[in-house]
């Protein structure tokens, strides 16, 4: 009985071990490796240029990529616990009196589209009537000329640089606060999958995640597409950053090259943002 | 007969009430088996994920594995010694109450504020996100567990075998490792695995510590971010809007769920086991 | 020994004192009883996250009472033998099951359901009691089930000798006496349900700035889902990180108190027998 339960702790032992041997023989040499975090706005592109870069560029890196708002990025990068933060709004004052060695370089560019259900009749609004909206003095969607019915709004969290922008060039020319009721999520895509599946609802999300399952207003005419984002004939504009502390190593500065180059660039702009200049 | 008829309605009653709440638990592994089943394949279990809500989830179960492998090393030894340090060297003094005191505030501690902990300790503080941080964290949430069983498993041992050890003249040490311990085992065994099925699960810490469950790639040091499977399931199933990405979610909690009914049936059946050789 | 032993004492006494230093500077009476929490204005009042996660705790507990206590005792009582040698290690299996799965199953079936046939935004109360009380309803079950087998046969014989029906007994004799078993069994699971995070964080709403809730539909926030959702971008040494953890300390001492009385209720039922 005793040997038994010996050999079955040495087999539990011996599966553990062995689990991490076999993967540790999956994985690739070191090379370096490079943490990037931040806005979820930012995210698709140093994803999909992270996945490149260790296919095309050198095979041996290992580039740990997630999101958490532009707010935990900045954060992140400044206290040093990543190598690249990315921000999809420009550095607050506050944050560079904080760290005044954060070095902030443009990868593209991106709007803000307002969103809605596909199904919902409403096209277009104009940017007070979207304050307004956001504000929560209109709260039926008949009172814009829609159903009746609740509009159910959906905000990101005050980290987001989506939701700085937002209230920026939105919110802030009419006075208004995010009202009290709006949901907060934490991410571009929880935003996108809610509105993508409640009829009611209303949302603000990056241009590069807008796709068939929602539906982009209008502001006052101007659609929501590159061109007029490029035109400045859309209200809002911003530029994506990717942020390092001080210079950057030869990783994080090879990186950022790549995400510069042609082939990086083209992500970018398959992933619905604009190229920088 | 009034109580009778009385008798028959609670009792049908009852049996409506138990079988339905079983019926609640059960469909929701059926929900996920039904759902994921589709896209188990070999590929998907041994592949990389990539752009967010494709390919594989390989890294994310070696990930889920290393953590737990990382949380056991770290609890169980501290736990079997507190076990035999509770159980057979110290009286009921002062010392001893207040750790087993400790001990049962730790288990109340909610994983949320373990994993704060994590995250502003570990994390900002030593190791950033990382495997060791996560394992840490994890290993901090199960020690409880880890601490009562061993401190069970040793009581249980009957007095006698340590008498007649010690009658043959080992020593105390001797009497532990070979006898005491020996014969405590399996039922240590037991109630690591079901502290294992806790860690295994666990969400919100790896979330703050360990990292963003999206790593395309296998950690090669203790120092690396790791994905995991609960972390991912909890993106794909927060952010992902696609079919594509609830297929994944689907495929990932079921390999979730078969590893925590694996880990649970093998506590189960060691004590069933146990249980039969006491008789 | 002795420094396995006391590392649990450390490790505590570590995590509390940690806890306390980062958060203590923000706990007042404003905080606890302030009824706006909005961080970027820097008010911090927690009054209506307390009362929601009160709320969505009970209801989840009293959910997994109405179905749970009944299933306890149809196991312990009246279930033929090969039925309880099923359901009752089906049921075990089940306690811990990853919260993030059943959040999952209430992100994909149970907030839609809400949102199309009873209005409102879906994720709400409501859906929190409903994925809650599944995440209890295993530990309420399995440890209900083991307090009424505890008490004594003779007990029954007794009042089956005398003539009581089954249901008289369990009623009248066996109930009573699995009482604080039953009630321990149903804090412990609510001291679960207060700190559980994700499973609770996908299906409640998390709104803008939170409300003491009027209706089971309406969005609340919770303790623990308000610190996953913000810990990620506030500044280190700002009075929002501080707020953070002292939300973390609130919920400590929230889940202490639960678990004292479910110790003082074991307590109480072991110098009853």
């Amino acid at each position: 009985m005793q040997r038994n339960t010996i050999i079955a702790m040495v087999i539990v032992a011996i599966v553990i071990v062995a689990i991490s041997l076999i993967a540790l023989q999956f994985a690739r040499p070191v090379g370096g490796e490079l943490k990037i975090a931040g806005s979820t706005t930012v995210l698709p592109i140093t994803q999909e240029c992270a996945r490149l870069y260790m296919e095309k560029v050198c095979p041996c890196t290992r580039i740990s990529v997630s999101g958490g708002g532009s707010g935990t990025g900045i954060q992140l990068v400044g206290d040093g616990l990543i190598d690249i933060g990315a921000a999809s709004r420009d550095l607050k004052p506050s944050e560079l009196d904080q760290w005044p060695d954060l070095q902030p370089v443009a990868i593209g560019k991106d709007s803000v589209a307002i969103i809605v259900h596909p199904s919902n009749p409403i096209d277009d609004l104009t940017l007070e009537q979207i304050a307004q909206i956001f504000a929560g003095d209109i709260t039926n969607w008949s009172n814009v000329g829609g159903e009746d019915a609740p509009i159910n709004l959906i905000t990101r969290e005050e980290g987001s640089g989506t939701r700085g922008i937002f209230e920026e060039k939105v919110m802030e020319s009419f006075g208004k606060e995010i009202a009290g009721e709006a949901l907060v999520k934490t991410s571009n895509g929880e935003v996108r999958a809610i509105v993508a599946t409640d009829d009611n609802s209303m949302a603000y999300l990056s241009l590069g995640y807008v796709d068939g399952t929602l539906k982009a207003i209008s502001i006052g005419g101007i659609e929501a597409t590159i061109e007029n984002v490029l035109s400045e004939d859309y209200p809002i504009i911003r530029t994506l950053w990717l942020i390092t502390k001080g210079t950057p190593n030869t990783l994080a500065q090879s990186f950022i090259d790549f995400v510069l180059s042609d082939e990086g660039q083209q992500v970018v702009e398959e992933l619905g943002y604009t190229k920088v200049e | 007969m009034n109580e009778q008829r009385k008798e028959r309605i609670v009792k049908a009653f009852l049996w409506v009430t138990g079988l339905t709440s079983v019926f609640i638990l059960l469909s929701i592994i059926v929900y996920i088996y039904v759902n994921g089943v589709g896209i188990i394949s070999l590929e998907f279990l041994t592949s990389y994920p990539y752009r967010f809500e494709y390919g594989g989830i390989f890294p994310q179960i070696v990930g889920s594995l290393l953590l737990v492998a990382i949380c056991l090393l770290f609890a169980t030894p501290i736990g079997i010694g507190s076990g035999i340090y509770l159980a057979e060297y110290a009286s009921d003094n002062i010392l001893t109450k207040t750790i087993r005191f400790f001990v049962e505030t730790l288990a109340g501690i909610p994983s949320i504020i373990i994993g704060l902990f994590g995250l502003a300790f570990f994390v900002h503080y030593l190791f950033g996100f990382s495997l060791l941080s996560g394992g840490l964290a994890l290993g901090f949430m199960i020690l409880p567990w880890t601490v009562r069983v061993s401190e069970e498993a040793i009581r249980a041992v009957p007095n006698s075998y340590r008498e007649a050890s010690l009658t043959l003249g080992a020593t105390k040490w001797q009497t532990m490792w070979n006898v005491v311990l020996r014969s405590a085992t399996p039922s240590i065994i037991t109630g690591i695995l079901l502290g294992l099925g806790k860690a295994i699960g666990e969400t919100a810490i790896i979330l703050l510590t360990a990292g963003s469950g999206l790593e395309a790639f296998l950690p090669i040091s203790i120092f690396d971010a790791v994905g995991s499977l609960p972390v991912y399931i909890f993106m794909l199933a927060t952010q992902g809007h696609t079919s594509a990405a609830f297929d994944r979610a689907f495929g990932a909690s079921l390999v979730l769920v078969t590893m925590f009914l694996i880990i649970n049936l093998g506590a189960l059946l060691l004590r069933n086991y146990l249980v039969r050789r006491q008789r | 020994m002795l420094f396995s032993a006391t590392s649990s004492i450390l490790i505590v006494f570590f995590i509390i004192a940690f806890m306390l230093s980062e958060g203590w500077s923000a706990i007042n009476l404003d905080f606890i009883f302030g009824l706006i929490w909005h961080p970027k204005t820097n008010e911090f009042g927690i009054l209506p996250i307390i009362v929601s996660t009160v709320i969505v705790g009970v209801g989840a507990v009293f959910i997994a009472l109405v179905i749970g206590i009944p299933c306890a005792i149809f196991l312990a009582e009246f279930a033929p033998n090969w039925v309880r040698n099923i359901i009752k290690p089906s049921v075990e299996m089940l306690v811990g099951v990853p919260s993030i799965v059943l959040g999952f199953f209430g992100l994909m079936l149970i907030v839609p359901f809400i949102r199309d046939n009873l209005g409102g935004r879906g994720e709400c109360i409501l859906a929190g009691w409903i994925i809650l009380s599944i995440m209890t309803l295993p530990h309420v079950i399995s440890i209900s089930e083991d307090a009424i087998r505890a008490v004594p046969n003779s007990y029954r014989e007794a009042s089956l000798t005398l003539g009581a029906t089954k249901w008289q007994t369990v009623r009248n004799i066996t109930l009573p006496n699995a009482k604080s078993g039953i009630l321990a069994s149903l804090i412990l699971g609510m001291g679960n349900a207060v700190g559980e995070t994700m499973a609770v964080y996908m299906v409640i709403g998390n709104p803008n700035i939170p409300w003491i809730p009027t209706s089971i539909l309406d969005s609340v926030r919770v303790l623990t889902s308000t610190i996953v959702m913000e810990y990620g971008y506030v500044a280190w040494g700002s009075q929002h990180q501080h707020a953070l953890f002292a939300i973390g300390v609130v919920l400590f001492v929230l889940v202490a108190i639960i678990n004292l009385m479910a110790r003082y209720a074991i307590k109480r039922g072991m110098i009853e027998r």
